[in-house]
């Protein structure tokens, strides 16, 4: 048996149930593996008193035999999920210090199944970033490397302390949310599995809002049965969140047959990007022929509006982030400028929000305040949501003409090294969630799994697309994908 | 559409975020960049589509009109920067 660290939740929950191992000692492994990956940075604040009482709780409820899947399992907390007593920041200085009297749904929803909250991860301020170079923690850093080369890597982001906390072992799993990739595009910088269900299958409350008509939960795993376990508990219908799904949720772990004979694959040309490196073409195309293999059809596809989404995107969640930022004012919480004699009300304002957000965050609010300001609201914002429309059609007309899921790379690169896109303008660290975004403007389910290395032993991922509210299908896809690709290789431990 | 140094100026006001005089110039050719990358939104033929409200087609559910929470102003106000005798305090806003 690998180090308990190292263990699926799958493996965890049978083992647990078997009364091979407790929930303690899954959490101590991954408290002692947490404490020496200081140099990842991926846990920002670290819960080990919650974890203990967690575990003994959980290893109380196994033994009286009333265990969930998720009973026991030590996880990891992305910080823009607020969590009860504990700092909840949104990896911003603007919430410095901020500690939520309340518990977000899905939080609650873990810990309602009896996972067990290690801490809180690392992430880019207010989700906005593919790097996490815009926390305020610092960078996370991904626990591979290229080959002997000792450069530190991105993790991707904005999810990037959730990626590099699962790849390194620190925890079995992790929450991510993903607004325009920020799930998949770390899952696949990592070498790990990363879902965003469709839109309203998780409920946002509680969760620091981004762009909420964009913004969703998933977890973020070992392998696509974790996926299926863990987003399972994840999910439901909360009143609290206007937009949350009243559906029932199905049995996704039961929807793992393996068998996508007759399924029809699309791969849609307009993903064929100019200057897509080899690596990605032969990574895209070996996985078309893994899924052809397996007994599906594959059919050419056209999405025609694709082209348009990252700046329709990029009008959309600044728009939106420009609205849902406006509470931080320095009065209810989080950080208050020290004011000047005869600062008035407005001072305070713009002070707090000077010192407060970074300046990504600051440029994305500003660029929301413009394209919603009088004069320009119908040119860009509402332009961009009539775009916005058109992107989901194109995908509503494949679906129509039979397509199950669609196949595609999931980012236009391996990881990059942590502040090699410093100097470059900001739409090229945008080109990342190029393959990511569309999925988020549709409001569809998508998965990033990893299928193989590049040339320098870096993890590469490919995402598919599944229609919406059919989670579980996607994720057979996935489960498919996954065993023909049998990806397993691990980061060398270097931390 | 490009953005000068009046307009930068005005959107940071109306975004309630103090940006030194010496920074405008520099912000304003960050936002005209993202302004031009969005004007390939231009490109596409929109006529008749109505913008999109909600990526799901669902009503927005509606709950009963009632009182269900309250008496927790130690809760509310315990992140407060600023809280005096069951308030949040802001520097005077009315002459």
């Amino acid at each position: 048996m690998s180090a308990l660290n190292q263990l699926t939740i799958a493996a965890a929950r049978d083992a647990l149930r078997k009364g091979e191992t407790s929930s303690a000692e899954l959490t101590e492994a991954c408290l002692s593996a947490i404490e020496g990956a200081g140099a990842l940075n991926a846990f920002v604040h670290k819960t080990p008193e919650i974890a203990r009482e967690r575990a003994a709780a959980a290893d109380a409820r196994i033994k009286a035999g009333d265990a969930p899947s998720m009973c026991g399992i030590p996880v990891g907390i992305k910080d823009l999920f607020c969590t009860r007593g504990v700092p909840s920041q949104a990896a911003s200085n603007i919430l410095k210090n901020f500690k939520p009297e309340y518990e977000s749904t899905v939080s609650e929803q873990l810990a309602d199944a009896g996972a067990v909250m290690l801490g809180k991860l690392n992430m880019d301020e207010f989700a906005m970033g593919s790097s996490n170079e815009t926390s305020c923690y610092g960078n996370a850093v991904n626990p591979w490397r290229r080959g002997n080369d000792d450069t530190a890597l991105t993790p991707g982001g904005s999810s990037g302390g959730s990626a590099s906390a699962v790849a390194a072992d620190l925890c079995l799993a992790a929450t991510g949310t993903d607004t325009g990739g920020s799930i998949r595009q770390p899952a696949a910088f990592t070498g790990i599995t990363g879902i965003k269900p469709t839109y309203g299958r998780c409920s946002r409350w509680g969760i620091v809002a981004f762009a909420s008509s964009l913004d969703q939960a998933g977890p973020m795993t070992k392998d696509v049965r974790d996926a299926a376990i863990m987003l399972q508990a994840m999910c439901g219908h909360d009143p609290k969140d206007s937009t949350s799904a009243d559906l029932p949720v199905p049995d996704f772990e039961a929807a793992l047959t393996g068998d996508i004979r007759g399924k029809k694959i699309g791969i849609p040309r307009e993903y064929r990007m100019d200057g897509m490196p080899e690596e990605i073409e032969k990574l895209w195309a070996d996985g078309t022929a893994m899924m052809k293999d397996a007994g599906a059809e594959i059919v050419d596809i056209s999405l025609p509006h694709t082209k348009y989404a990252l700046p329709a995107y990029y009008v959309v969640a600044p728009a939106e982030a420009s609205s849902n930022l406006a509470r931080y004012d320095g009065v209810r919480y989080g950080h208050r400028a020290k004011l000047a004699q005869g600062d008035g009300i407005t001072e305070m304002y713009e002070k707090t929000r000077a010192e407060g957000f970074g300046h990504e965050v600051q440029r994305r609010v500003m660029i929301g305040t413009y394209v919603l300001s009088a004069g320009f609201y119908d040119a860009y914002y509402n332009r961009a949501r009539k775009v916005r429309a058109l992107i989901k059609r194109d995908f509503e007309n494949v679906f129509a003409d039979g397509i199950d899921a669609i196949l595609t790379p999931a980012t236009p690169s391996a990881a990059f090294g942590l502040g090699e896109m410093a100097d470059a303008d900001p739409i090229a660290m945008y080109l990342n969630d190029v393959f990511t975004v569309t999925v988020n403007l549709a409001g569809l389910p998508g998965i990033a799994v990893p299928t193989g290395l590049d040339r320098q032993g870096l993890p590469l991922g490919l995402q598919l697309i599944g229609r919406p509210w059919e989670e579980g299908d996607l994720l057979n896809h996935a489960y498919v994908l996954e065993r023909a690709a049998g990806f397993v290789s691990k980061p060398a431990k270097w931390w | 559409m490009s953005i000068d140094t009046d307009t930068a100026r005005k959107v940071a006001h109306l975004a309630r975020i103090a940006v030194k005089e010496d920074d405008l110039p520099a912000l304003a050719g960050e936002l005209s960049a993202v302004l031009a990358f969005m004007e390939q939104l231009n490109e596409v033929d929109v006529e008749g589509v109505e913008p999109m409200t909600s990526v799901t087609p669902m009503r927005l559910k509606r709950r009963e009109d009632v009182v269900t929470d309250g008496n927790m102003v130690d809760k509310i106000l315990s992140n407060a920067p600023d809280a005096r005798e069951g308030f949040f305090a802001v520097p005077k806003v009315v002459e």
